[in-house]
This record gives structure tokens, sequence and C-alpha cells, in this order.
């Protein structure tokens, strides 16, 4: 029964359904202090439903999804890993969900403490020491990264520099959040292995050049193995290094990026350290930078003076990007995470990581095409055999049957450097068995698709909705339900 | 099948000469790639674009690409119909599919593939 789709609250509305009233609560009452210019003349528009047929609908909906708590999600570059309940303990405590952000610093200098120490301890991680923790996601600080890059040029007499060179395997962030900051982009092509080519990079480097931006591990799941020369050559040319730390799960605690030559990068902390990802999050993008550029950060940041912690403004803030201090109760749980684990068990989610990849792509690299097949980071992009695919199997059939099989697809169609690729990462938390059990999936489904069974193209046949016209909601979007 | 007629980039735009007027479009190949096609954004008549210059973008389900123009010249004709029906651009990337008219000084072509060599660069990609 609960594989029937759910109607939506205004379908399953008849009028006049109550199932109790609040005594007092009628119109004349309720409106008798107010005047009449604010008195509404028509009630709006709501649903009416009764108590038990609201609650079915909310339960029925919420047995619909899919989450890291119900089963194995290996979706590429999103780092879907686990949220320990230990983070959910400590961020309700009441102590932290009640505190007010206009509070007075002397009443709130356990939260202030907690933002300098989580501040340092990310600093310590990524050896970029000045961090703001502002930024709302990661995309939003790239953003505010790259204000802070402006903020520097226009500081050296260097605002002729307008290029950020991004290689072709980037996120699609990288080159919006570019020109949402002004900045022009150019693409520097991979080379055959996969990385970021050395030679493309110098052809485009110029005095028009203000910085490269760099995801390592790139989204192939490959370190860039030439990055100490690649961040030497764009400092040589005047710019800066900025890093996408979306795969930075793969390496921390085995390596820092501040100590290979990165200038400026953004942590997802909904990916790395384990605050909820998707369906709202929220998310938090912290960025971390070299001790030149510290001064230009968002204000407030948060420093320990003689009589406690207290806010201050960096000497050339760029001003604020986020009110208040970003999201509070994120930063708490990544603390928590971070204080649980410690140095050690950083590096050690870090190795399970790289490891549990690892073990997939050498089960399944004899059925799949693995493009770059060699020791991957914490991810690796695969994509369907020339057999597969002259039997017109394509991956969105087999991310389909994936979903037949109850798995959530891994990522699709990404990094654009692999035509239909396939791009999966397990993260650190799976035990064995659920790698084995998804291992035996991907099998299964390159045999059929070796096949050419037809029935893929039908999948998944198992589901409330089987296969959705994707172009529609972007040639013809309905934004709201009365329009239909 | 391919049209021999025509020059082709390694980036998947064809380029077809008529005198001093050159015909740009993508190839089926690009199409297929793309997957369906959601949005064309072309430029208005009287453009000028250097060679290899960003003329336009298509975006499809899975991206959005760049539309590079093969040859320097002034968009003399824009095949503006097209952004309204992309199916026809999806079905028939060589004929009703073109997207630009483009006028060159002088009449050839720069440093473009054959339709030998490329074809031999979509077998190596696909």
């Amino acid at each position: 029964m609960y594989l029937a789709p759910v109607e939506l609250l205004f379908e399953e509305s008849r009028p006049g359904r109550r199932n109790w009233r609040t005594p007092g609560a009628d119109r004349a009452t309720a409106t008798a202090d107010l005047p009449a210019y604010m008195v509404r003349e028509k009630a709006p528009a709501l649903p009416e439903l009764g108590e038990l047929d609201l609650i079915r609908h909310f339960t029925r909906l919420s047995q619909k999804n899919y989450a890291i708590s119900t089963n194995f999600y290996p979706l590429g570059s999103c780092t879907m890993k686990y949220n320990p309940v230990v983070n959910e303990r400590i961020a309700a405590d009441p102590q932290w969900y009640h505190l007010h952000p206009y509070q007075d610093d002397d009443t709130v200098q356990g939260a202030l403490e907690l933002m300098h120490d989580l501040a340092a301890d990310l600093g310590e991680a990524t050896g970029l020491p000045g961090v703001t923790l502002h930024p709302a996601a990661g995309a939003h600080g790239e953003l505010t990264a790259l204000m802070v890059l402006r903020a520097w040029l226009d500081d050296q007499g260097q605002n002729q520099r307008r290029t950020i060179l991004i290689p072709d395997s980037a996120h699609g962030t990288n080159p919006a959040s570019c020109t949402l900051a002004g900045f022009d982009v150019v693409t520097i092509k991979s080379n055959d292995r996969g990385l970021c080519a050395v030679r493309d990079l110098v052809e485009h480097l110029g005095d028009d050049t203000a910085g490269l931006m760099i995801t390592n591990p790139s989204t192939l799941g490959l370190f860039e193995e030439d990055i100490v020369k690649i961040c030497d050559l764009v400092h040589e040319a005047g710019g800066k290094v900025y890093m996408d730390g979306a795969n930075f799960n793969a390496i921390m605690g085995i390596t820092r990026p501040g100590d290979f030559g990165i200038d400026m990068m953004h942590l997802n902390l909904h990916k790395t350290f384990s605050t909820p990802h998707g369906g709202g999050g929220p998310g938090s993008g912290p960025i971390c930078v070299t001790e030149e550029l510290t001064k230009y950060l968002p204000t407030p940041s948060v420093v320990q003076g003689s009589e406690g912690f207290e806010l201050s403004t960096p000497e050339s803030s760029i001003g604020r990007v986020r009110g208040f201090h970003g999201n509070f109760m994120v930063l708490v749980r990544a603390y928590a995470y971070i204080k649980r684990l410690g140095a050690e068990g950083i590096k050690r989610v870090a190795e399970n990581a790289v490891l549990n990849a690892n073990y997939i792509r050498v089960k399944v690299n004899h059925h799949w095409r693995v493009p770059f097949d060699r020791i991957c980071m914490h991810e690796f992009v695969a994509r369907p055999t020339k057999a597969m695919r002259d039997k017109g199997i394509h991956t969105l059939d087999i991310a389909k049957r994936l979903i037949e099989l109850g798995y959530h697809p891994p990522t699709v169609y990404f990094p654009l450097v692999v035509a239909e690729a396939i791009m999966v990462e397990p993260t650190e938390t799976e035990s064995k068995e659920t790698l084995d059990g998804f291992i035996a999936a991907l099998i299964q489904v390159a045999e059929e698709a070796t096949a050419g069974e037809a029935f893929l193209h039908q999948t998944p046949r198992n589901m409330p909705v089987s296969r959705v016209d994707e172009a529609k909601a972007v040639k013809d979007p309905q934004l709201c339900f009365r329009c239909q | 099948m391919r049209p021999n007629d025509r020059s082709y980039l390694d980036s998947h735009e064809w380029a077809k000469l008529d005198g001093n007027i050159v015909t740009v479009g993508i190839s089926d190949f690009a199409v297929e790639q793309l997957g369906e096609l959601v949005y064309l954004d072309l430029p208005d008549t009287g453009s000028t674009f250097s060679e290899g210059e960003a003329f336009g973008e298509v975006e499809s389900v899975k991206a959005v690409s760049d539309l590079n123009c093969p040859v320097a010249g002034e968009v003399v004709e824009v095949n503006s119909d097209l952004c309204d029906n992309l199916e026809n651009l999806q079905n028939n990337p060589f004929e009703g599919g073109w997207l630009l008219k483009v006028k060159i000084d002088g009449n050839s072509l720069g440093d473009m593939l054959d339709l030998a060599a490329y074809e031999a660069l979509v077998s190596s990609q696909s």
C-alpha cells in the first residue's frame, strides 16, 4: 500500500473538515482587537483535513524517504556519510539552542569558545590558520573566498587580474561562483591521466590571472600529483590558488592543503564533518585562508581577549556574508564530531574512506569500464562498457535499475570529462557486508546490461513513479498547484 | 551518416562554407552526448565573434555547454525559431538544426577537422 503516490494536502482537503476547535478562536473573537484594515475579508485557502489524515499524510511521506539511515547512499562527490547520534545528543542540549544571537558576549562565552576552537581545529586540519565559519554552504564559501581574493588584489593594485582558471573536471559551482564574484573563467583541460594538465595551465597563466580554483582530490577521485608545481606556477604568475574542499574527506589527517601550496579553501561541514546533508541540512561551508589573507575575512570573527572570548572585525574585512554567526547548530555538530574522533580518528576516517572506495573499484572493474583504473581516493568513476552501449544501455538505465534493487544510485553524468559517468563514493562508515551487497548489485546490473536486457529501459518498475520527463520541469515549469 | 560537405571542431561544432557565408551548427554526437535539450541561447544578428569565441550556450538535462564559433566574422542570420523547437536541433542537427550564418573575411575556413578526422575523434570519445 505504501507504493501508492501520496496525494497533495490540497487534494486531500474537504471543505469544513475539522478534528477539533480551540475554544474562543472563532473569527469574531480573534479579530476583535484588530483595526478593520488589517482584517482579511476571506479566510486563507488552507487545506482542511482531519488530524488522523494529516498524520498519515506526513508519516507516509516520511516512509518514502531514502536516507543514509535507511540504506547505503553512494552518491559521488557528495560524501553522504553517517551523522553520528552523539552529535545530535550534544546539539539537543537547550543550553545551545535556547541561546539568542543578540545576547551579551559575557552570557554566551561557551558558544563563542566553541566557534573559536572549531575555527582553530579547522585551521589546523587544513594548514590554513585564518578561518571564518559564516558561509552557509560550499558554494557560499567559494563566493566568500573570491571576494577575499578580490580585496587582496585591490590592495596589491592588481585589479586588472580578472581571470580565474578552472580545470574541466570541476564542480559546476566553481565557474558559477566566479561569475557571481565578477571574474571571467577559463577552462583548463585534463590530461590523459585525468589530472589538471600543467602544460595547458602554463599557456593560460598571465597578467590577467587572478587565481586557480582546483578540486583536490579531483572529482575523478584522483589526487592531483602535480599540485605543488601547479601552486608554484600560479604564485609565480601573481595569482592565488583556491581549493574546493568537497573531497577533503579523502586526505584529512594525512596531508594539509596549506602545506602543498593552497591559499584558500572551503570545507563542507555537511560532507566531511558529518553534519546533516540534504533535505535542507542546513549546510555549512567555512573557509580557511593563509595568514596573509586573514585580515580580509568576513566580520565578525571570535578572538580570545584578556576577559574572555569576544567578537572582532578583521582589519580589512570584506564585511558580512551572512546574518549572525552562520549556521551555529551545525557548527556544534561538527565540533562534537571532531572532538570525538581526535586527530588520530580523523586520519582513520580518511584511510577507511579511501579503502572502501578502492575495495568496490577492484571488485567491479572487470564488469564496468573504469577509465582511470588505478588507486583512487575516496571515490571512483566508472562507465558502461562498449558492449553495453552497443546494446543501447545508458547510464540512466543503470541508475534506474539500482533504484529497483533498493539502492540510491551513485552520481551519474558527472564529472563531464567522462561520458556516461557513474561516480561511486561509499564513505568510511560502511561495513564490508554493505559494500559486498552493493558490489553484487553492480555486477548483476552489469551482466543484465551486457546482455542488453530490454526491461532495463522500463526500470524502476517497483516505484510509484517510473521514468519522469526530466526536461518538462525546465521547459514548462508549473510552480503553483492551482495552475494545473 | 555525417555529411562530408563541411568541417568540424573538436568541441563538436560544424561549419559549412558557401562563398563568404559560413553556416554553423553542432554535430549529432554533441546532441547525443547532451541528452534531451531544454534551452538554447543564440546571439543577435549583427553580433561579431572571433574564432573560438563562445557565441551562445545549449543546456540539456545533463549539462550546460558553450557553443564555440569556428570562424571569425559577423552573424548575418540566426535560426531563432530553433530556440522554441529544440526537437528540430535534437533530430536534425546537420540540416534544420543549423544555428547561425556568419559572414567571414575571405572565403576559406581555418584549421578544422575533416570528416575522417572527426569520425576518429568521436570513436575515441565514445
